[in-house]
C-alpha cells in the first residue's frame, strides 16, 4: 500500500461499528486494507483499473438494500458498512461454488494448486463441496505460445490479464469474447496466442492470473507460483519515475 | 473414551471404508495414520473396506468413509448399500467430493467412445469391448452427494492423515459419548482444502 501525501484523511466512515477516517476519493476496499479489515477479493488488483466483476468483495451498506462491491465503492461521509455477516459469508461462498461449478478447476492436478486465489477463497469460505451441478465445459486450451499456456477451463474471467496487458504493458493482446457461459478470453483477433505479434512475451498476464488458467509452460502440478503484487510494484515505481533518467530531467 | 467402554463389544463403534471411482490414494492416506491406527482400533472395529476381507457391505455401521466418484454401476450399487447401512457417511477425498479426475471424462460426452479408445483401439492385440468383470460406466461420473445424502465432507487429494484423524477422532469420540456429528470447524491443525 502506497503512503499518501497531501491532506489528512477526513471522511468519517464506519466499518463494522468502528469509525475510521478515509481519504477523499478512496474506495472502501482501499480504506479497509489501510486499516487492516479483511475483505475478500478476486478480480480486483491493486495497480489496475477497477472491474467490479466477481462480487466477492460485496459489503452491506446501511440504508441500502443492495450489496455493494467494496472495490468500486467510493467513500462518502457517514458511510456505514458491514463487511462480515452470515449473509455475506453465504453470498461469497455461493460465488466461489459457482465459479468451481462452471469451470473444470480440478485442484488435484492444477499447475497453480497452492498458489491459487480461488482455492484460497474456497478454504476461507468453508467450501467443503459444491452444491451446484458441474458444467464440465470443454473450452479450448491454447498452448501455441512458446513460453506460456492458457487453460480456459480454469479461467474465472476476472479480466486481470486483459487489464494488465492493456494498462501496464500497453500491448492489449487480451480481450473478452462472447457472453454468459460461452464467455472466454481471446488473444489478438481470437487467434492462437502464439500467432499474436503484439504479444511482447512479458508474462505479466501469467503473473497476475489468480488461478491456473495462465501458466508458464513446463510446470507440473503445484509448480506454478503467481506474483500478482508485481503490478502494484510497477505502478508505484512508474508514479515515482523510477526509470526516468533523472540527470536528463535536471 | 474410557478403556472399559472401548472393549465392550456391544457398544463398540463400527467403522467401514469403501472404494468407488478413485485411485485408492485416500485409502493410502488412511494407512498413513500409522500409530494412530492403534488408537482407532481401540475405539472401533473396521468392519468393511478394501483393507478387510468382507464381500458384502455389513449392516449397522456407524461411520463409513467413501472414497471415489460414482462412475460405474458397481460404484452406484455400493454407494447405495453404504447409505442404507451407515449412520454417518463421509464423502472422503476430492473424487467423492467433487468428481475430480475421475469426472474429467464428462466433458468428452458418451463414455462408449472412451471405452473404445481404451479397450478396443489402444491394445496392440485382442482389443474388444469388455463384457465381464469390468462394470459398465454410467453416462456421467458424479460426486457422491449427487447419488446419496452425505453427512460430512472431507476434501483433499488425498486428505492428509492429520485431516483424516481430526475428523475421525472427533466423530468417534462424539459418537462414543452418545452425541451426533460434532462441530467440525476446520480451523484445526490444518485447513480444509481442495487438492
Ligand atoms: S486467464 Fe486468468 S487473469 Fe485472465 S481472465 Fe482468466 S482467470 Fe483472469
Ligand atoms: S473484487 Fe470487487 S468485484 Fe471483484
Amino acid at each position: 500500500m502506497r503512503p499518501r501525501t497531501g491532506p489528512r484523511p477526513n471522511v468519517p466512515v464506519t466499518i463494522d461499528g468502528v469509525e475510521h477516517q478515509a481519504y477523499e476519493g478512496e474506495t472502501l476496499l482501499e480504506l479497509a486494507r489501510r486499516v487492516g479489515v479483511r475483505i475478500p477479493t478476486l478480480c480486483h488488483l491493486e495497480g489496475l483499473s477497477v472491474y467490479g466483476g466477481c462480487r466477492l468483495c460485496v459489503v452491506e451498506v446501511a440504508g441500502d438494500r443492495r450489496l455493494s462491491p467494496a472495490c468500486a465503492l467510493e467513500v462518502t461521509a457517514e458511510l456505514e458498512v458491514t463487511t462480515q455477516s452470515w449473509d455475506l459469508h453465504e453470498h461469497r461462498r455461493r460465488i466461489v461454488e459457482l465459479l468451481f461449478a462452471e469451470g473444470d478447476h480440478v485442484c488435484a492436478f492444477c499447475v497453480s494448486s497452492g498458489s491459487c486465489e480461488l482455492q484460497d477463497l474456497a478454504t476461507e469460505h468453508d467450501v467443503d463441496h459444491i452444491h451446484y451441478d458441474f458444467a464440465h465445459p470443454d473450452q479450448a486450451v491454447d498452448a501455441s505460445h512458446p513460453k506460456y499456456s492458457l487453460d480456459r477451463n480454469r479461467c474465472v474471467l476476472c479480466t486481470r490479464c486483459v487489464r494488465v496487458c492493456d494498462e501496464v504493458e500497453g500491448a492489449h493482446v487480451w480481450d473478452m469474447a462472447m457472453r454468459g457461459s460461452q464467455g472466454r478470453i481471446v488473444a489478438g483477433m481470437d487467434q492462437p496466442w502464439g500467432e499474436v505479434a503484439d504479444c511482447t512475451w512479458c508474462g505479466k498476464c501469467v503473473l497476475v492470473c489468480p488461478t491456473g488458467a495462465l501458466s508458464f509452460k513446463g510446470r507440473a502440478t503445484s509448480e506454478m507460483v503467481h506474483d500478482p503484487d508485481v503490478v502494484a510494484f510497477l505502478a508505484a515505481a512508474r508514479e515515482d519515475g523510477e526509470w526516468l533518467d533523472r540527470k536528463a530531467d535536471a | 473414551m474410557s478403556a472399559e467402554t472401548a472393549v465392550d463389544e456391544t457398544t463398540r463403534l463400527r467403522v467401514a471404508t469403501a472404494w468407488l471411482g478413485g485411485c485408492s490414494g485416500c485409502h493410502m492416506s488412511f494407512l498413513d495414520l500409522d500409530e494412530k491406527l492403534l488408537d482407532l482400533a481401540a475405539m472401533a472395529d473396521l468392519v468393511y473396506g478394501p483393507l478387510t476381507d468382507t464381500k458384502e457391505f455389513p449392516p449397522n455401521v456407524d461411520v463409513t468413509l467413501v472414497e471415489g466418484a460414482v462412475t460405474n454401476e458397481d460404484n452406484l450399487e455400493l454407494a447405495r448399500a453404504v447409505r442404507s447401512n451407515s449412520r454417518y457417511v463421509v464423502s472422503f477425498g476430492d473424487c467423492a467430493v467433487s468428481g475430480n479426475i475421475t469426472s474429467l471424462r464428462n466433458s468428452m460426452g458418451d463414455p462408449t467412445e472412451l471405452v473404445r479408445r481404451v479397450y478396443v483401439d489402444h491394445p496392440d492385440i485382442n482389443g474388444h469391448f469388455p463384457s465381464e468383470v469390468v462394470p459398465a460406466l454410467l453416462p456421467h461420473s458424479e460426486p457422491l452427494h449427487e447419488v446419496i445424502p452425505i453427512d460430512v465432507y472431507l476434501p483433499g487429494c488425498p486428505p492428509s492423515a492429520e485431516r483424516i484423524w481430526t475428523l475421525l477422532s472427533r466423530l468417534l469420540e462424539s459418537l462414543a459419548a452418545g452425541e451426533g456429528i460434532p462441530d467440525l470447524t476446520w480451523r484445526g491443525p490444518e485447513d480444509l482444502r481442495f487438492g
